[in-house]
């Protein structure tokens, strides 16, 4: 009882406003990577206008930079966007859990907004947050602030022209990876059913990227593969929240 | 570069990206999920995490071992759950400093 309440009262705040603060780790994260995306494109050659555009359009990291690659070795139109397609297709889980936490009241129009910001660091925040339902306005602060952190570091990249010192970009290469951890490390503290999952997941992903067996699999196909076994198994073996 | 083509990839792009986003968060909303769904939905931030982890991250920064560098100062300060900020920051001065000491 006691640790119910303390719960529902520590996290309350669904506002707009909070979804913004809780994206700022996103924003720093997103910026380093973006500026250097504005870079590559430039470099192979794309119009600047083109390389903002596509960050505007299609927000998702790691399938722009395998595009623009894919771009300069002059592949076809169809291999660019078929790789994108399995490159993003992990959203597709993502959504799915997501869409058990909106608040029910939230109309198809809202969810055809949000689900267009669902990236893997959104939808870390947002998933792994102790409210059982989400306020649509947490979510639109949550992926605006990441947004405008993409774009506008797309546009910085391509404008300047000059990115951030080696160093700098490599010790930020880091930022997202560790925003992953800080929201995970808790959770596997809290429940050792968690803990199990989630040693099992990188075990499982491990395999797969480092086994020459599965060579044939890209790293997209990898987390979506890892994600679904070790999802399912937990679920048939861990069928009860087991929290203390 | 032709640049129509540049504008048939983008929308390309964004429609497949768009799709796996939209479809699951509009058509989940009403349909009642058997339970070992419902489970298997709420265990999947757990299972993406871990393999959005590892093994990227070692390959994340300059070398392998200021990556397991800044990795570590993560889960130490994520364990005694410092805010996610704090976590960012420290990981990535953990792994500047390593780099700038070495070159």
């Amino acid at each position: 009882m006691e640790t119910a309440d303390v719960k529902t009262n520590a996290a309350k705040d669904l506002s707009f406003f909070a979804g913004t603060k809780e994206g700022i780790p996103i924003a720093l994260g997103y910026i380093p990577i973006a500026i250097a995306f504005g870079l590559l494109a430039k470099s192979v050659g794309l119009p600047n206008r083109i390389s903002i555009i596509m960050s505007l359009l299609v927000f998702a990291g790691a399938s722009q930079f395998v595009a623009v690659n894919l771009l300069a070795l002059s592949s076809s139109s169809w291999e660019i966007i078929l790789t994108t397609f399995i490159v993003n297709l992990r959203h597709l889980l993502m959504s799915a859990s997501i869409s058990q936490r909106i608040e029910n009241r939230v109309t198809k129009g809202w969810r055809f907004l949000l689900s267009f910001g669902i990236t893997d660091e959104t939808f870390s925040i947002a998933s792994l947050r102790p409210e059982e339902k989400l306020s649509p306005n947490f979510i639109l602060g949550l992926n605006l602030i990441s947004y405008s952190a993409w774009v506008g570091g797309t546009a910085i990249g391509v404008f300047l022209g000059a990115g951030l010192p080696k160093v700098v970009q490599n010790s930020m290469g880091i930022a997202l990876y560790a925003m992953f951890i800080g929201l995970l490390i808790p959770n596997t503290r809290d429940s050792r059913q968690v803990f199990i999952l989630v040693v099992l997941a990188m075990m499982i992903n491990s395999l797969l990227n480092w086994v020459s067996l599965f060579n044939f699999l890209s790293a997209g196909w990898n987390i979506i593969i890892t994600t679904i076994v070790a999802a399912m198994l937990g679920a048939i073996f861990f069928p009860e929240d087991g929290e203390e | 570069m032709q640049n129509m083509n540049l504008w048939l990839i983008i929308i390309g792009m964004a429609i497949v990206t768009y799709i796996p986003r939209m479809l699951p968060m509009v058509l989940l909303q009403e349909i009642k999920l058997p339970p070992l769904i419902k489970r298997f939905l709420e265990l999947i931030p757990f299972a993406a995490l871990s393999a959005l982890i590892f093994p990227g991250i070692l390959s994340s920064t300059g070398s392998t071992t200021s990556a397991v560098i800044g990795g570590i100062i993560a889960v130490l300060l994520a364990f005694f759950r410092l805010n996610l900020i704090v976590v960012v920051v420290g990981s990535i001065l953990s792994v500047f400093c390593w780099e700038t000491l070495l070159v």
